[in-house]
């Protein structure tokens, strides 16, 4: 296997945000600043190499019958230290993202990835699919909680970039502006990425993208079905 | 006593819809709201385990991991009994009533995984006063109730979008985020409706 496309994939092929949009709950709910999108993203990245390097390690141990409980239970664990590790070295952090730390649990690209890789490869392969994984939602929360951060408080990353007479657009850090944002940045990327595939003509079309709603379903049918 | 459940009532269902205002559940939000009658039973599901699992929680909370002070184990012990939960009142429903079960049954595996249920539990947490219970679990059906007037409002934008011709880079989830987000301004307007 080839390791690095298979951390290239996460970034890039497999975006969770932008292509798989999964764990669309964090990604608008913090990004009311780029600060916080980096936060929440790299938290996540540390629940997810943790858990996809154990379950991977656990894949011949755990029986097939039990795996979603299992892997929720090693998530759990993991979002558990990440969370105790920002109360003591980062505690403004831990403030600003508040719930959504613990949330980390139910977001679908930890349980995904577990499900769609973790149990099917090697220990390091697992670790770089998180890795990607990783950077790529963490990226994905950085454009978007810049957008919504520049547009909607006038500053990136607390620096503040226009005169003082500026008056930003406030309804791009509060709820609407979240979906606004989020929304438009997907279709941005479908519009740049479906060029792409014109010119070099290999035929993944635009919109292929499964859906949380879409592959929490599966997994729950699956679960359901055994 | 009546006033402040009627404030918990507004406050869980108009002016801090879990959904639209808290951004949680947004999954199953964007995921089952093709249909009105889907989203409604989707809802209904909800609200059905967000009242069950507030008052387990409320009981894990107070009578396991408090007197032990295991308060760090929370969100492990939360979606293990959430978890749980979900599979009993599943098999309840299938034994005890039939029409339920119909009605609701395809709908309860989803949401193990969906962070308004173990949102609601975790945000339990931090309710104060005499009746904390009572409380929890009053708190766990509005704000079933306000992920149910959200997701069936959303679907009922969504039915009406199938026949509007969308520009080709936003079909699909673009389009449903950006009518959400006008779904979301309309809810915005309920803020200072509480103090």
């Amino acid at each position: 296997m080839n390791l690095f496309k298979v951390f290239k994939n996460g970034i890039i092929d497999e975006n969770p945000t932008f292509r798989l949009v999964l764990g669309t709950c964090p990604t608008l709910a913090v990004t009311t600043s780029a600060i916080n999108g980096v936060g929440m993203g790299l938290s996540t990245m540390a629940v997810l190499i943790g858990s996809n390097i154990v379950i991977s390690m656990l894949r011949k141990f755990i029986p097939a019958k039990v795996r979603i409980p299992a892997y929720i239970t090693v998530i759990a664990g993991f979002v558990t230290i990440v969370q105790m590790l920002l109360k003591a070295y980062v505690p403004a952090l831990d403030k600003a993202l508040g719930i959504y730390i613990p949330l980390i649990v139910v977001n679908c690209i930890i349980l995904a990835r577990a499900e769609s890789f973790a149990n099917k490869n090697t220990v390091v392969a697992s670790a770089v699919d998180g890795l990607g994984m990783g950077i790529g939602f963490t990226l994905a929360l950085l454009l978007i909680g810049g957008i919504r951060e520049i547009l909607g408080n006038g500053s990136f990353f607390g620096i503040k970039l226009f005169g003082e007479n500026a008056s930003p657009a406030l309804a791009m850090i509060l709820p609407p502006g979240g979906f606004l944002v989020f929304g438009l940045t997907i279709g941005l990327v479908n519009l740049l990425t479906s060029r792409q595939t014109l010119k070099t003509g290999c035929g993944a079309s635009a919109d292929s993208c499964a859906g949380c709603g879409g592959s929490c379903n599966v997994m729950a049918m699956k679960e359901e079905g055994e | 006593m009546i006033q402040s459940i009627l404030i918990a009532f507004l406050s869980a269902v108009f002016v801090n819809n879990f959904v639209v205002v808290k951004f949680l559940g947004i999954c199953p939000f964007l995921g089952v709201s093709k249909k009105i009658n889907t989203a409604a039973g989707m809802g209904a599901a909800v609200t059905f385990v967000m009242a069950f699992s507030s008052a387990a929680t409320w009981a894990v909370q107070e009578f396991l991991l408090k007197p032990y002070d295991l308060e760090y184990l929370q969100t492990i012990a939360f979606i293990l009994v959430i978890a749980a939960l979900v599979q009993l009142v599943e098999m309840v429903l299938q034994k005890m009533s039939r029409a339920l079960y119909k009605a609701l049954g395809v709908y309860l595996p989803l949401i193990t995984t969906n962070c308004a249920v173990l949102g609601v539990c975790i945000l339990n947490l931090s309710l104060e006063g005499d009746h904390r219970f009572l409380f929890s679990v009053l708190n766990g059906i509005f704000s079933g109730l306000g992920f149910t007037l959200a997701i069936v409002l959303f679907a009922g934008i969504r039915e009406r979008l199938e026949s509007a011709e969308i520009p080709k880079c936003l079909e699909g989830f673009p389009i449903s985020l950006i009518s959400a987000s006008l779904v979301s301004l309309a809810f915005l307007g309920f803020q200072g409706l509480l103090k």
